[in-house]
């Protein structure tokens, strides 16, 4: 008896939630259908991940290593489920393993007690930017995600991800490991659709405090630079990631690219 | 203007203390400093250089056309790679050089910086030049050291930097820029303000004295017109700018997908926050200092002063009785507290703001203190039943003038202090170290300071959040702006 296979129905990942694009449009991979996000669905997201943001970054950062560690034991414990090569799979999982490591480290690292020639304790420390929006490429589509994911989320941010537009399967899935992790509803949302669309909606958007296009596609970087220009949203592009040694080989930059350094001056004595 | 008290404090009078300008050697005319050479300009001007606090000319600078920023962006780059590979030591050695240079230069620097821009010397002798001359000793001896700062990787210059500098600190952002840029082993074309060149042409005599090698530095005075050119120059590695935030977003949009690294240091209207904890007559020294500091041309000036409701009638009636002692004139009197405001078009944006408040329902009380006839001119200036959509607590005014706001408990003065585009620096007054650390990390604010204000260091990392921009100067974090890291 053959029996009757249950297939899945695809949807973005927003606020913790699995939803149809609200504009109730669809593409087809692989035989599938996938939400067409909107403008309107860049708009929710940014929301759910601003709302997020607070209390993410609010939590202890071994509290984050941990969250992000947990991941990396989901994404090991599904990785049949996905159609990418094994290898890159493994590749995602221990850069999510990498960077579960940062989170404590991060401050220790970028910042540091500052001697000034006056009588105050001042220390500059490393904090989230808040939202990041990540642009991610096509090949490798998972890996090239994880790889920006983690070190936005080591740094305490939130993220908008626009997938791969050619192949935004691997993108989706990784959502619904996700969804069953430890990481709170919004701190991470995943969109798939039209790339072009929905960057200039991410770019653009005043909620948005960085943008990290590793999507290696030439055409949108001045479009993304000069939409970001309106709210002096920080950018960053990037070739996407081959490889686990890639993703951690320039790590610093990676995670200073979405932090921003306080100064904080406190006075000794009376 | 709704109120205007006459002083009822006691006055004290004092004899005039002129600074003595007799060293200062300044010329009639200045050039374009290109390629290690005062030049002609190729296709600029030369314009009359303005002593705010009088309205006559100081001396005569060339300002850059684009051929002659063409020509200085080509001997920065003809520079560069001989300057990088220089040793990390000699690099450290020609910017030990330069500080020491400048603190012999000092008290000149100091006069000619307050006759140019309209600062009080004492401000410009005790914080703009000194400060000056820490910030390249402090990356002098970076340029051996470079790994150490970025957490042991590999490094390179990127190459050749384009730096933009402001009119309320000039000599003082030039050196932010310079310094940092010089110790990784980039060559920079430097554009001063307009109003006020004159300082960064005596750092580029200083600049030749010490023998730094020829396009390694240039210093091309000009207007707007002649900074967006510069940022537009194709041949450019890296821009820094410092200035007003409208400005900031349209040279990242010039940039946009030219690669270029950018690094901005643009506006703020930052909270300086007055809890009731607070030793009130030492906030009040820091809201004095917060707002009335260089005239408030500063962009981390603690322009939205919020006060918790319980003492806020108390610190008020404080602050206007001490600002009723502030002494507002000539900027080369020693003991002026406030100086002339450093331009005509700036005076008009402060009036206009001013009128926007007062138009808008707030209370305006200007102190009553005889002004210069001639110069541009504006008495320190307290804005109360101020509400937080007004303009004047929205937008950065640039200009003497506080406007108070009040809160309740501690979570609504975080978000009444965080409730702006801008997120440069802001400050705390409380004697209760747990709250000050807790309110410190709550606040989007690239700086912030408890029980003091406007307190700058060569080694603190400053630069702000938000539409404050991005990048920092200062400390560690100052190299990375200008350092390819492998």
């Amino acid at each position: 008896m053959s029996r009757l296979a249950v297939p899945k129905t695809y949807k973005l990942f927003v606020g913790g939630a699995f939803v149809r694009s609200e504009s109730g449009r669809y593409d087809r991979h692989d035989e599938r259908n996938v939400p067409r996000a909107s403008r309107k669905d860049v708009r929710d997201a940014v929301a759910a991940a601003r709302k997020a943001a607070g209390p993410w970054a609010g939590r202890t950062a071994y509290n984050r290593g941990q969250i992000l560690y947990r991941a990396a034991e989901a994404l090991e414990s599904r990785a049949a489920d996905f159609a990418v090569e094994r290898g890159e799979i493994e590749s995602a999982i221990d850069v999510l393993v990498h960077y579960a490591g940062w989170t404590d480290k991060l401050a220790a690292v970028l910042g540091g007690v500052n001697p000034v020639a006056a009588p105050f304790l001042s220390f500059s420390l490393p904090e989230p930017t808040g939202v990041v929006g990540v642009v991610s490429p096509d090949e490798p589509e998972l890996l090239g995600l994880v790889a920006e994911l983690a070190p936005a989320l080591a740094a305490g941010n939130t993220v908008v991800a626009v997938l791969s537009e050619a192949a935004p399967l691997g993108g989706l899935d990784l959502g619904e490991v996700l969804g069953v992790s430890d990481l709170p509803g919004g701190v991470v949302n995943l969109l798939s659709g039209r790339r072009a669309e929905l960057v200039a909606a991410l770019a653009a958007h005043p909620g948005v405090n960085a943008v990290v296009d590793a999507s290696g596609d030439r055409a949108l970087t001045a479009t993304i630079d000069e939409l970001a220009a309106e709210s002096v949203t920080r950018v960053r592009h990037a070739a996407p990631t081959p490889s686990y040694a890639a993703a951690v080989a320039d790590a610093l930059s990676r995670l200073e690219a979405v932090t921003e350094l306080k100064t904080a001056w406190h006075p000794i004595g009376a | 203007m709704t109120t205007q008290e006459t002083r009822t404090s006691i006055v004290w009078d004092y004899a005039p203390a002129p600074e003595s300008r007799d060293h200062v050697r300044l010329r009639d005319s200045y050039g374009l400093f290109v390629d290690g050479e005062f030049r002609d300009p190729l296709d600029g001007t030369r314009v009359p250089t303005l002593n705010p606090a009088t309205e006559e000319p100081v001396a005569e600078v060339a300002f850059a056309g684009p051929a002659d920023l063409r020509r200085a962006v080509e001997a920065a780059r003809r520079a560069q790679p001989a300057w990088a590979a220089l040793s990390g030591l000699e690099r450290g050695k020609y910017l030990f050089r330069i500080a020491r240079l400048i603190q012999e230069r000092a008290r000149e620097l100091a006069i000619v910086e307050s006759m140019d821009g309209g600062k009080p010397v004492r401000e410009s002798r005790d914080v703009d030049v000194p400060l000056a001359a820490a910030h390249f000793f402090y990356y002098a001896g970076w340029a051996d050291k470079l790994a150490y700062g970025v957490g042991g990787r590999q490094v390179e210059p990127l190459g050749v930097a384009a730096q933009i500098v402001p009119w309320n600190f000039p000599l003082l952002m030039a050196a932010w820029k310079l310094a940092p840029a010089l110790a990784c082993g980039n060559t920079s074309v430097l554009k001063p303000a307009e109003t006020t060149p004159l300082t960064a042409l005596l750092l580029a005599e200083v600049i030749q004295e010490a023998e730094l090698p020829p396009g390694v530095v240039s210093i091309v005075p000009g207007d707007g017109a002649a900074g967006a050119a510069l940022v537009r120059e194709p041949d450019i590695d890296k821009v820094a700018f410092t200035g007003s935030t409208g400005v900031g977003k349209d040279i990242q949009a010039a940039l946009a997908g030219r690669g270029v690294s950018l690094t901005l240091e643009l506006g703020g209207k930052s909270a300086n926050i007055v809890f009731e904890d607070a030793a009130l007559d030492q906030a009040v020294e820091g809201i004095v200092n917060g707002i009335f500091f260089n005239q408030g041309h500063v962009c981390c000036a603690g322009s939205r002063l919020l006060i918790q409701e319980s003492v806020a009638d108390t610190v008020i009636g404080k602050l206007w009785e001490r600002m009723g002692r502030l002494r507002v004139g000539d900027p080369l009197d020693k003991n002026t507290d406030v100086g002339a405001i450093n331009s005509r078009e700036q005076l008009d944006r402060i009036r206009s703001l001013v009128s926007a408040g007062e138009e808008e329902g707030a209370v305006r009380r200007s102190i009553a203190c005889e002004l210069p006839e001639r110069g541009w001119w504006f008495a320190p200036t307290v804005f109360t039943e101020v509400a937080p959509a007004h303009r004047i607590a929205v937008e950065e005014i640039f200009g003497p003038v506080v406007s108070v706001l009040t809160f309740r408990t501690q979570a609504e003065a975080i978000e009444k202090a965080n409730n702006s585009t801008y997120g440069l620096a802001a400050g705390i007054w409380t004697d209760k170290g747990a709250k000050a650390f807790e309110v410190a990390s709550q606040l989007q604010a690239g700086v912030v300071w408890q029980n003091t204000y406007n307190h700058f260091d060569p080694t603190a990392a400053f630069g702000g959040y938000k539409e404050s921009g991005f990048g920092r100067e200062g400390g560690p974090a100052g190299l990375r702006p200008y350092l390819r890291v492998r």
